[in-house]
Protein backbone atom coordinates (compact mmCIF):
# COMPACT_ATOMS: atom_id res chain seq x y z
CA UNK A 1 0.00 0.00 0.00
CA UNK A 2 1.66 3.19 -0.67
CA UNK A 3 1.67 6.57 1.43
CA UNK A 4 -1.29 8.12 -0.87
CA UNK A 5 -3.66 4.82 -0.35
CA UNK A 6 -3.19 4.95 3.42
CA UNK A 7 -3.81 8.95 3.53
CA UNK A 8 -6.90 8.37 1.30
CA UNK A 9 -8.41 5.54 3.41
CA UNK A 10 -7.72 8.18 6.65
CA UNK A 11 -9.69 10.80 5.34
CA UNK A 12 -13.01 11.64 6.50
CA UNK A 13 -16.11 10.34 4.36
CA UNK A 14 -17.31 12.68 2.14
CA UNK A 15 -20.80 12.08 0.36
CA UNK A 16 -21.94 11.50 -2.81
CA UNK A 17 -24.79 13.21 -4.35
CA UNK A 18 -27.11 10.64 -3.56
CA UNK A 19 -26.15 11.41 -0.01
CA UNK A 20 -27.53 14.75 -0.21
CA UNK A 21 -30.81 13.99 -2.22
CA UNK A 22 -31.26 11.47 0.94
CA UNK A 23 -31.60 14.32 3.09
CA UNK A 24 -34.11 15.72 1.25
CA UNK A 25 -36.77 12.96 2.01
CA UNK A 26 -37.35 11.91 -0.92
CA UNK A 27 -40.36 9.04 -0.20
CA UNK A 28 -42.00 12.09 1.59
CA UNK A 29 -40.93 14.31 -1.89
CA UNK A 30 -43.15 12.24 -3.68
CA UNK A 31 -46.34 12.18 -1.92
CA UNK A 32 -45.71 16.28 -2.15
CA UNK A 33 -45.68 15.80 -5.89
CA UNK A 34 -48.22 13.72 -6.12
CA UNK A 35 -51.09 16.08 -3.78
CA UNK A 36 -49.13 19.24 -5.00
CA UNK A 37 -50.20 18.09 -9.09
CA UNK A 38 -53.21 17.15 -8.30
CA UNK A 39 -54.29 20.57 -6.62
CA UNK A 40 -53.19 22.25 -9.39
CA UNK A 41 -54.40 20.28 -11.89
CA UNK A 42 -58.15 20.03 -10.56
CA UNK A 43 -58.26 23.72 -9.90
CA UNK A 44 -60.38 25.61 -12.74
CA UNK A 45 -58.07 27.57 -14.05
CA UNK A 46 -55.22 26.66 -16.79
CA UNK A 47 -51.76 26.61 -16.29
CA UNK A 48 -49.14 26.29 -19.41
CA UNK A 49 -47.87 22.78 -18.75
CA UNK A 50 -44.13 24.38 -17.91
CA UNK A 51 -45.45 26.56 -15.56
CA UNK A 52 -46.95 23.92 -13.85
CA UNK A 53 -43.69 21.59 -13.96
CA UNK A 54 -41.75 24.12 -12.78
CA UNK A 55 -44.26 25.30 -9.62
CA UNK A 56 -44.60 21.43 -8.80
CA UNK A 57 -40.79 20.69 -9.09
CA UNK A 58 -40.32 23.86 -6.45
CA UNK A 59 -42.63 22.78 -4.39
CA UNK A 60 -41.04 19.69 -4.46
CA UNK A 61 -37.67 21.35 -3.36
CA UNK A 62 -39.13 23.61 -0.98
CA UNK A 63 -40.46 20.20 1.07
CA UNK A 64 -36.90 18.74 0.76
CA UNK A 65 -35.25 21.54 2.11
CA UNK A 66 -37.36 21.40 4.79
CA UNK A 67 -36.85 17.35 5.40
CA UNK A 68 -33.10 18.75 5.02
CA UNK A 69 -33.98 21.32 8.22
CA UNK A 70 -35.53 18.50 10.20
CA UNK A 71 -32.76 15.89 9.89
CA UNK A 72 -30.61 18.52 10.72
CA UNK A 73 -32.00 19.62 14.34
CA UNK A 74 -33.18 15.88 15.13
CA UNK A 75 -29.70 14.45 14.03
CA UNK A 76 -29.97 13.33 17.89
CA UNK A 77 -33.16 11.98 18.03
CA UNK A 78 -32.75 10.12 14.82
CA UNK A 79 -29.50 8.10 15.81
CA UNK A 80 -31.48 6.59 18.65
CA UNK A 81 -34.30 5.11 16.64
CA UNK A 82 -33.86 1.86 14.13
CA UNK A 83 -36.38 3.27 12.16
CA UNK A 84 -34.29 6.24 10.80
CA UNK A 85 -30.14 5.39 12.27
CA UNK A 86 -29.37 4.61 8.54
CA UNK A 87 -30.19 8.60 7.81
CA UNK A 88 -27.21 10.81 6.04
CA UNK A 89 -26.68 12.60 8.96
CA UNK A 90 -26.41 9.96 12.26
CA UNK A 91 -24.47 7.55 9.91
CA UNK A 92 -22.14 9.79 9.53
CA UNK A 93 -22.41 10.27 5.61
CA UNK A 94 -23.46 14.14 5.83
CA UNK A 95 -21.90 16.85 8.39
CA UNK A 96 -25.10 18.70 9.94
CA UNK A 97 -23.36 21.83 9.05
CA UNK A 98 -23.71 20.90 5.09
CA UNK A 99 -27.55 19.56 6.31
CA UNK A 100 -28.19 22.64 7.61
CA UNK A 101 -26.50 24.74 4.49
CA UNK A 102 -28.83 22.32 1.57
CA UNK A 103 -31.70 23.30 3.93
CA UNK A 104 -31.45 26.89 3.73
CA UNK A 105 -29.99 27.26 0.38
CA UNK A 106 -32.85 25.19 -0.81
CA UNK A 107 -35.48 27.14 0.93
CA UNK A 108 -34.56 30.31 -0.29
CA UNK A 109 -34.20 29.39 -4.07
CA UNK A 110 -37.40 27.60 -3.90
CA UNK A 111 -39.69 30.47 -2.61
CA UNK A 112 -37.26 33.08 -4.58
CA UNK A 113 -38.43 30.60 -7.72
CA UNK A 114 -41.68 29.70 -6.90
CA UNK A 115 -42.42 33.12 -6.77
CA UNK A 116 -41.52 34.21 -9.87
CA UNK A 117 -42.69 30.99 -11.77
CA UNK A 118 -46.69 30.83 -9.98
CA UNK A 119 -47.05 34.61 -8.08
CA UNK A 120 -46.37 35.54 -4.26
CA UNK A 121 -48.82 34.12 -2.50
CA UNK A 122 -48.13 30.71 -3.48
CA UNK A 123 -44.56 31.65 -2.31
CA UNK A 124 -45.56 32.81 0.78
CA UNK A 125 -47.28 29.27 1.69
CA UNK A 126 -44.38 27.68 0.86
CA UNK A 127 -41.93 29.88 2.23
CA UNK A 128 -44.70 29.20 5.45
CA UNK A 129 -45.05 25.42 5.05
CA UNK A 130 -40.86 25.34 5.34
CA UNK A 131 -41.37 27.15 8.26
CA UNK A 132 -44.10 25.40 10.13
CA UNK A 133 -41.96 21.96 9.35
CA UNK A 134 -38.76 22.75 10.64
CA UNK A 135 -39.22 25.42 13.37
CA UNK A 136 -42.87 24.98 14.76
CA UNK A 137 -42.92 21.44 14.17
CA UNK A 138 -39.76 19.63 14.40
CA UNK A 139 -37.93 22.33 16.85
CA UNK A 140 -41.15 23.02 19.16
CA UNK A 141 -43.82 20.49 19.04
CA UNK A 142 -41.90 17.18 18.58
CA UNK A 143 -40.35 17.18 21.72
CA UNK A 144 -42.68 19.18 23.67
CA UNK A 145 -46.48 17.75 23.17
CA UNK A 146 -48.49 14.66 21.93
CA UNK A 147 -50.30 16.71 20.15
CA UNK A 148 -47.24 17.17 17.89
CA UNK A 149 -48.73 15.20 15.36
CA UNK A 150 -51.96 16.76 14.87
CA UNK A 151 -50.68 20.56 14.71
CA UNK A 152 -47.52 19.56 13.14
CA UNK A 153 -49.82 17.38 10.61
CA UNK A 154 -50.35 20.80 8.63
CA UNK A 155 -46.88 20.87 7.51
CA UNK A 156 -47.37 17.99 5.17
CA UNK A 157 -51.21 19.07 4.56
CA UNK A 158 -50.15 22.45 2.20
CA UNK A 159 -48.78 21.24 -0.62
CA UNK A 160 -52.20 20.74 -2.39
CA UNK A 161 -53.49 24.01 -1.12
CA UNK A 162 -50.49 25.24 -2.75
CA UNK A 163 -50.93 23.31 -6.38
CA UNK A 164 -54.43 25.37 -6.29
CA UNK A 165 -53.18 29.02 -5.50
CA UNK A 166 -50.13 28.23 -8.45
CA UNK A 167 -53.51 27.79 -10.51
CA UNK A 168 -55.70 30.11 -9.45
CA UNK A 169 -53.63 32.82 -7.48
CA UNK A 170 -56.09 32.61 -4.00
CA UNK A 171 -57.76 30.06 -1.72
CA UNK A 172 -61.01 28.57 -1.91
CA UNK A 173 -63.15 25.85 0.05
CA UNK A 174 -61.99 23.67 -2.43
CA UNK A 175 -58.51 23.96 -1.26
CA UNK A 176 -58.78 24.11 1.92
CA UNK A 177 -60.74 20.75 2.05
CA UNK A 178 -57.63 19.35 0.32
CA UNK A 179 -55.58 20.52 3.47
CA UNK A 180 -58.55 19.19 5.57
CA UNK A 181 -58.12 16.33 4.25
CA UNK A 182 -54.48 15.22 4.71
CA UNK A 183 -54.37 17.34 8.31
CA UNK A 184 -56.88 15.01 9.86
CA UNK A 185 -55.77 11.68 7.68
CA UNK A 186 -52.00 12.40 9.55
CA UNK A 187 -52.75 11.37 12.91
CA UNK A 188 -54.64 7.96 12.91
CA UNK A 189 -52.26 7.32 10.07
CA UNK A 190 -48.58 8.13 12.13
CA UNK A 191 -50.59 6.73 15.37
CA UNK A 192 -50.92 3.19 13.88
CA UNK A 193 -47.22 3.96 13.07
CA UNK A 194 -46.34 5.03 16.86
CA UNK A 195 -47.98 1.67 17.74
CA UNK A 196 -46.14 -0.88 16.26
CA UNK A 197 -42.65 1.10 16.36
CA UNK A 198 -43.56 0.83 20.05
CA UNK A 199 -39.53 0.82 21.57
CA UNK A 200 -38.36 4.10 18.68
CA UNK A 201 -40.29 6.81 20.09
CA UNK A 202 -40.18 5.50 23.68
CA UNK A 203 -35.93 5.34 23.33
CA UNK A 204 -35.95 8.96 21.92
CA UNK A 205 -37.91 10.11 24.48
CA UNK A 206 -40.55 11.54 22.34
CA UNK A 207 -43.81 12.39 24.03
CA UNK A 208 -45.83 10.34 21.11
CA UNK A 209 -49.28 9.98 22.84
CA UNK A 210 -48.40 6.01 22.93
CA UNK A 211 -45.77 7.08 25.53
CA UNK A 212 -47.38 10.07 27.35
CA UNK A 213 -50.81 8.93 27.37
CA UNK A 214 -50.89 4.89 27.07
CA UNK A 215 -51.63 2.95 23.85
CA UNK A 216 -55.03 2.25 24.66
CA UNK A 217 -55.56 6.08 24.34
CA UNK A 218 -54.26 6.11 21.70
CA UNK A 219 -56.46 3.50 20.15
CA UNK A 220 -59.28 6.12 21.25
CA UNK A 221 -57.67 8.82 19.61
CA UNK A 222 -57.41 7.02 16.34
CA UNK A 223 -60.89 6.54 16.33
CA UNK A 224 -61.97 9.55 16.92
CA UNK A 225 -59.87 11.20 14.34
CA UNK A 226 -61.15 9.01 11.80
CA UNK A 227 -64.42 9.73 12.15
CA UNK A 228 -63.34 13.51 12.13
CA UNK A 229 -61.87 12.58 8.85
CA UNK A 230 -64.70 10.84 7.05
CA UNK A 231 -67.27 14.30 6.85
CA UNK A 232 -64.33 16.33 5.14
CA UNK A 233 -63.04 13.33 3.22
CA UNK A 234 -67.07 13.25 2.29
CA UNK A 235 -67.57 17.00 2.27
CA UNK A 236 -64.92 17.57 -0.96
CA UNK A 237 -67.41 15.26 -2.61
CA UNK A 238 -69.79 17.81 -2.67
CA UNK A 239 -67.44 20.84 -4.04
CA UNK A 240 -66.87 21.70 -7.63
CA UNK A 241 -63.59 19.39 -7.75
CA UNK A 242 -65.69 16.48 -6.19
CA UNK A 243 -67.70 14.05 -9.03
CA UNK A 244 -68.72 10.20 -9.38
CA UNK A 245 -65.31 8.52 -9.36
CA UNK A 246 -64.43 10.48 -5.86
CA UNK A 247 -67.92 10.20 -4.35
CA UNK A 248 -67.57 6.49 -4.94
CA UNK A 249 -64.26 6.03 -3.44
CA UNK A 250 -64.42 8.33 -0.81
CA UNK A 251 -67.77 5.97 0.53
CA UNK A 252 -65.52 2.68 0.55
CA UNK A 253 -62.53 4.09 1.60
CA UNK A 254 -64.22 5.96 4.38
CA UNK A 255 -65.91 3.34 5.49
CA UNK A 256 -63.28 1.20 5.43
CA UNK A 257 -60.87 3.05 7.36
CA UNK A 258 -63.60 3.47 9.81
CA UNK A 259 -63.67 -0.16 9.80
CA UNK A 260 -59.97 -0.58 10.67
CA UNK A 261 -59.93 1.91 13.17
CA UNK A 262 -62.60 0.61 14.58
CA UNK A 263 -60.99 -3.10 15.19
CA UNK A 264 -57.44 -1.09 16.16
CA UNK A 265 -60.13 0.41 19.16
CA UNK A 266 -61.80 -3.04 20.48
CA UNK A 267 -58.25 -4.49 20.76
CA UNK A 268 -56.10 -4.53 23.36
CA UNK A 269 -52.65 -4.81 23.67
CA UNK A 270 -52.33 -8.62 24.70
CA UNK A 271 -54.41 -9.18 20.94
CA UNK A 272 -51.82 -6.90 19.28
CA UNK A 273 -48.57 -8.73 20.55
CA UNK A 274 -50.13 -12.19 20.12
CA UNK A 275 -50.86 -11.40 16.08
CA UNK A 276 -47.57 -9.16 15.60
CA UNK A 277 -49.83 -5.83 15.15
CA UNK A 278 -51.30 -7.48 12.42
CA UNK A 279 -54.32 -4.87 12.16
CA UNK A 280 -51.90 -1.76 13.34
CA UNK A 281 -49.74 -2.53 10.63
CA UNK A 282 -52.84 -3.18 7.91
CA UNK A 283 -54.61 0.13 8.64
CA UNK A 284 -51.15 2.04 8.28
CA UNK A 285 -50.62 0.19 5.09
CA UNK A 286 -54.12 0.86 3.97
CA UNK A 287 -54.00 4.61 5.09
CA UNK A 288 -51.32 5.33 2.43
CA UNK A 289 -53.77 3.96 -0.28
CA UNK A 290 -56.36 5.82 1.24
CA UNK A 291 -54.84 9.22 0.67
CA UNK A 292 -53.12 8.14 -2.78
CA UNK A 293 -56.80 6.89 -3.92
CA UNK A 294 -58.42 9.85 -2.77
CA UNK A 295 -56.13 12.36 -4.65
CA UNK A 296 -56.52 9.83 -7.59
CA UNK A 297 -60.22 10.25 -7.47
CA UNK A 298 -59.76 13.83 -7.73
CA UNK A 299 -57.93 13.78 -10.44
CA UNK A 300 -59.87 11.03 -12.44
CA UNK A 301 -62.96 13.60 -11.91
CA UNK A 302 -61.00 16.06 -13.32
CA UNK A 303 -59.94 14.18 -16.45
CA UNK A 304 -64.18 13.42 -16.42
CA UNK A 305 -64.76 17.24 -16.80
CA UNK A 306 -62.37 17.88 -19.35
CA UNK A 307 -63.39 14.77 -21.89
CA UNK A 308 -67.37 16.60 -20.53
CA UNK A 309 -68.48 13.44 -19.13
CA UNK A 310 -70.11 15.69 -16.14
CA UNK A 311 -72.58 14.15 -13.36
CA UNK A 312 -75.53 15.39 -15.71
CA UNK A 313 -74.84 12.72 -17.94
CA UNK A 314 -74.26 9.67 -15.65
CA UNK B 1 3.40 10.04 -11.78
CA UNK B 2 -0.21 9.85 -12.11
CA UNK B 3 -2.53 7.83 -9.31
CA UNK B 4 -3.98 5.24 -11.57
CA UNK B 5 -5.74 2.94 -9.16
CA UNK B 6 -9.47 4.00 -8.64
CA UNK B 7 -10.12 4.62 -5.42
CA UNK B 8 -13.99 4.79 -3.65
CA UNK B 9 -13.00 8.35 -2.73
CA UNK B 10 -12.73 8.98 -6.31
CA UNK B 11 -16.18 7.66 -7.38
CA UNK B 12 -17.78 9.37 -4.95
CA UNK B 13 -16.60 12.86 -5.63
CA UNK B 14 -17.25 12.16 -9.20
CA UNK B 15 -20.97 11.46 -8.19
CA UNK B 16 -21.44 14.39 -6.29
CA UNK B 17 -19.31 16.57 -9.25
CA UNK B 18 -21.81 15.19 -11.77
CA UNK B 19 -25.23 15.45 -9.55
CA UNK B 20 -24.26 19.08 -8.74
CA UNK B 21 -23.42 20.15 -12.58
CA UNK B 22 -26.46 18.21 -13.72
CA UNK B 23 -28.51 19.87 -10.89
CA UNK B 24 -27.05 23.43 -12.25
CA UNK B 25 -27.34 22.87 -16.49
CA UNK B 26 -30.88 21.65 -15.31
CA UNK B 27 -31.78 24.94 -13.47
CA UNK B 28 -30.78 27.12 -16.52
CA UNK B 29 -32.62 25.10 -18.60
CA UNK B 30 -35.74 25.83 -16.31
CA UNK B 31 -34.82 29.85 -16.07
CA UNK B 32 -34.22 29.87 -19.48
CA UNK B 33 -37.73 27.81 -20.23
CA UNK B 34 -39.65 29.73 -17.74
CA UNK B 35 -38.33 33.04 -19.39
CA UNK B 36 -39.27 32.16 -22.73
CA UNK B 37 -42.99 31.27 -21.31
CA UNK B 38 -43.22 34.35 -19.55
CA UNK B 39 -42.65 36.53 -22.60
CA UNK B 40 -44.78 34.81 -25.05
CA UNK B 41 -47.71 34.97 -22.37
CA UNK B 42 -47.41 39.04 -22.28
CA UNK B 43 -47.53 38.85 -26.03
CA UNK B 44 -46.47 41.33 -28.69
CA UNK B 45 -45.47 44.49 -26.93
CA UNK B 46 -44.18 47.79 -28.27
CA UNK B 47 -42.36 50.83 -26.21
CA UNK B 48 -40.87 53.85 -27.22
CA UNK B 49 -37.29 53.71 -29.37
CA UNK B 50 -36.47 56.94 -30.22
CA UNK B 51 -38.59 56.91 -33.18
CA UNK B 52 -41.41 58.58 -33.98
CA UNK B 53 -44.64 55.62 -33.93
CA UNK B 54 -48.31 56.69 -34.17
CA UNK B 55 -49.75 53.19 -33.21
CA UNK B 56 -48.53 53.69 -29.59
CA UNK B 57 -50.84 56.68 -29.11
CA UNK B 58 -54.37 55.95 -27.75
CA UNK B 59 -57.58 56.04 -30.09
CA UNK B 60 -58.63 59.23 -27.71
CA UNK B 61 -55.24 61.12 -28.17
CA UNK B 62 -54.97 60.90 -31.66
CA UNK B 63 -58.03 62.86 -32.19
Amino acid sequence: MTDATTQIDAAPYEPTFGDYVALLKPRVMSLVVFTAFVGLLVAPVPVHPFVGFCAILFIAVGAGASGALNMWWDADIDAVMRRTARRPIPSGRVAPGEALAVGLGLSLLSVVMLGLTAGWLAAGLLAFTIFFYAVIYSMWLKRSTPQNIVIGGAAGAFPPLIGWVCATGSVSVEALLMFGLIFMWTPPHFWALALFMKSDYHDAGIPMLTVTHGRRATRAHILVYTAFLVPVALGLALTAIGGPVYLVTAVVLNALFMKGAWEIWRRDEAAAEADAYAVEKRVFRFSLWYLFLHFGALLADAALRATNLTWGIL
Amino acid sequence: MTIRVEHDLHRRRLSRNVGVGLTLVALIAIVFGLTVVKVRQVGFTQGFDHTVRPELIPVEDSR
